[in-house]
């Protein structure tokens, strides 16, 4: 498969270089020891606890999932990937890769924060399974259509995190939402609807950035 | 062989901004024929390059790529087209031969080595071809590219400055690799260098297109 | 020629009317509004911090329905259309969440309650600035017109989840809220007839302003456009 061919490319580019592996490791290190110290030997509760895990999230996305298009654009690379792929094959392999970056980086982020956080203790395994996939998704379709309408900008770097807020609002609510209810143990049926809300989300967003790359990747 | 690839410009414009680089230019690129594109510098050479690569939209007008008379779709029009342009950047990160495999996959094809290999041995880097993209001289780096535009063997072939950087056994190289390829493809050379633009059956200037 | 100074004369009364008409216990005339409980002549925000926040989403509305349209036909007026309607948005934006916030201060005690749709009104902002900023950065006009084109399409299908997600997180204090069982006065129409009256004469004079602003906001921009550049 086409795409799955430059999701190889970039990976290996990945694995060479470590443009974007370095600053999302850094950032997550920073941004959960920033919270550590603050919170110290205090005992934080749910609500605080599930807002705090994605802030961290949202940051490090920001620090390092706009590389899968910055890093084309730097180096004038785009106009070679213009004449070798379609646009939706090129948006599939970014995607991809930015797919395969959020789990690795959410995962490691779940892991550290379970460890240093005692209030993080997971209830209903299955809703924040199932909530974790579908929030993740989202987080990467949403950031790799940013990351293309950042690449052709200037100001590559300060504008990321201010175009993707507001795009990633609605999904960040409702999955801290989620987050308190696993840590809650709410039942599974309960939490449908906010289930139903980021599954949505991602489906619109999955939609409409095929429709709209076009207009983004074409000069 | 005969090629049956055609590409037809109909009432082509583009402005940048309040800029006007050429309007209503109508012509038609057909049958292994090597056309040249001529204009002073900044008058718009590479802009018209890239859109008939389909990489830039006109501002008006369009570009109809047909092969065998079907209507080449977007989504697939670079599986046609070859190109070689200074703007052209392959992957630091990567050897030559890596590249040249990578972009074959992509491409979803299988990777023809024996052709990237001939271009290779033609210009004489193929002895480098496993050594990283960033160690390549400027002149190195111009070889490797018509490696990149022909090893798909596309239906058509856009030369963007082909001789820059290239010392002069790269510059027959490359005429020689012109003569012998356009027998399979149409090759457009945009230009400034009278030795370029003579290999052309027909050239198109810009500046008539700007009024 | 003729709306123009009807939007003139229809804003004049609705400023007169929403500020001086009495309140009192029992209206009989047609100029005298009653007494809502726990309001009192706090009421009387509803005549101008309504319409400015009705503004806000006609704006962004209007701005992304010209960006679709870009999009389509890739003329730049339609960019300069949206542009100015975005423009105005800002505006009204900002003076619906100030008005909102004074008027909270004295009504429910505090400027900031993140009430949903002090929220939403949050989100607008921030998605308003985030498509300046994003123009600001861009040097081609082109670029600039389709980049920012896209980014407002996608702002806009997010703006929906707003309305499920935030009644679900939390109370509203607003009226017609979906916890607000004493009945607003604005989404039930439970509004007294004559009340009525002057709100949806508001309404109507502040949309007429507004599309009389952006007309005005877009022509002179189209003007200064020819007026810098010719064709070269």
């Amino acid at each position: 498969m086409k795409a799955f061919a430059l999701f190889k490319k970039d990976f290996k580019s990945e694995m060479r270089t470590r443009y974007a592996v370095n600053a999302l490791a850094m950032f997550i290190v920073v941004t959960i020891s920033v919270i550590f110290f603050s919170i110290g030997q205090e005992r934080i509760n749910e609500s605080l606890t599930a807002g705090l895990f994605w802030v961290v999230i949202f940051f490090s996305a920001m620090s390092g999932l706009s590389r899968a298009f910055v890093s084309e654009e730097e180096r004038g690379t785009n106009l070679t990937l213009q004449l070798i792929a379609g646009p939706s094959t090129v948006f599939t392999g970014k995607l991809l890769f930015n797919l395969i970056l959020v789990f690795a980086m959410n995962i490691v982020i779940v892991v550290l924060y379970s460890l240093i956080f005692d209030a993080f203790v997971i209830k209903n395994m299955v809703l924040f399974v199932t909530s974790f996939i579908l929030g993740n998704v989202g987080l990467a379709v949403s950031s790799t259509i940013i990351a293309a309408i950042i690449s052709k900008a200037g100001a590559k770097g300060t504008l990321y995190p201010v175009l993707s807020f507001p795009i990633l609002l609605p999904l960040i609510l409702t999955s801290v939402q989620l987050t308190i209810f696993s840590i809650d143990g709410t039942k599974f049926e309960e939490a449908i609807v906010e289930l139903m809300i980021v599954l949505s989300y991602d489906v619109i967003m999955i939609a409409v950035s095929y429709m709209l790359f076009d207009f983004i990747w074409k000069d | 062989m005969e090629n049956n690839y055609t590409v037809e410009a109909i009432n082509l414009k583009k402005v940048f901004g309040r800029r006007l680089i050429f309007k209503d230019l109508n012509y038609k690129f057909e049958n292994n024929g090597i056309y040249g594109i001529a204009g002073a510098n900044g008058s718009g050479k590479s802009t018209l390059v890239k859109i008939i690569a389909g990489v830039t939209a006109p501002s008006a007008g369009k570009l109809v790529h047909s092969f065998n008379d079907v209507v080449v779709k977007p989504e697939s029009l670079h599986d046609h087209i070859g190109l070689v342009s200074p703007y052209l950047v392959l992957y630091d990160e990567f050897t030559a031969w890596e590249n040249l495999s990578l972009f074959a996959e992509i491409r979803g094809v299988s990777f023809n080595k024996d052709k990237a290999g001939s271009i290779l041995k033609d210009f004489n880097i193929y002895d480098r071809k496993d050594d990283y993209v960033k160690t390549y001289s400027s002149g190195m780096k111009q070889r490797l590219k018509f490696a990149f535009a022909f090893m798909h063997s596309p239906q058509m072939v856009i030369l963007d400055e082909p001789i820059s950087n290239l010392d002069n056994e790269g510059k027959e190289t490359v005429y020689n690799l012109i003569r012998t390829e356009s027998e399979n493809a149409i090759i457009i050379i945009a230009s400034n260098e009278d030795t370029d633009l003579n290999l052309c059956s027909s050239v198109i200037t810009i500046t008539d297109y700007k009024n | 020629m003729i709306w123009k100074i009807i939007t003139f004369l229809l804003l004049t009364f609705v400023s007169i009317a929403g500020i001086t008409f009495p309140i009192v216990e029992n209206p009989t005339a047609w100029y005298q509004f009653p007494i809502i409980p726990g309001l009192e002549e706090k009421a009387k925000i509803i005549f101008f911090h309504v319409p400015t926040a009705w503004i806000t989403v006609v704006a962004f509305l209007m701005s992304t329905v010209y960006s679709v349209k870009y999009l389509r036909k890739k003329n730049l007026e339609d960019d300069i259309k949206s542009y100015a309607a975005a423009q105005l948005g800002i505006i009204f934006c900002l003076l619906a969440t100030v008005t909102g916030a004074v008027w909270a201060k004295f009504n429910w005690g505090t400027y900031w309650n993140w009430d949903p749709r002090q929220t939403s009104i949050f989100a607008l902002l921030l998605i308003y600035g985030a498509w300046f900023a994003l123009r600001s950065s861009i040097e081609s006009e082109e670029k600039r017109a389709s980049l920012s084109a896209v980014y407002s399409i996608i702002a806009f299908v997010t703006v929906p989840f707003f309305v499920f997600i935030m009644p679900r997180i939390m109370t509203g204090l607003h009226p017609g809220s979906a916890n607000d069982t004493n009945a607003g006065p604005v989404i039930n129409f439970k509004m007294d007839p004559h009340m009525r009256l002057v709100f949806f004469l508001s309404l109507a004079g502040f949309s007429m302003l507004y599309y009389w602003m952006w007309q005005l906001g877009y022509k002179s921009m189209i003007i200064k456009d020819k007026l810098n550049q010719k064709y070269y």
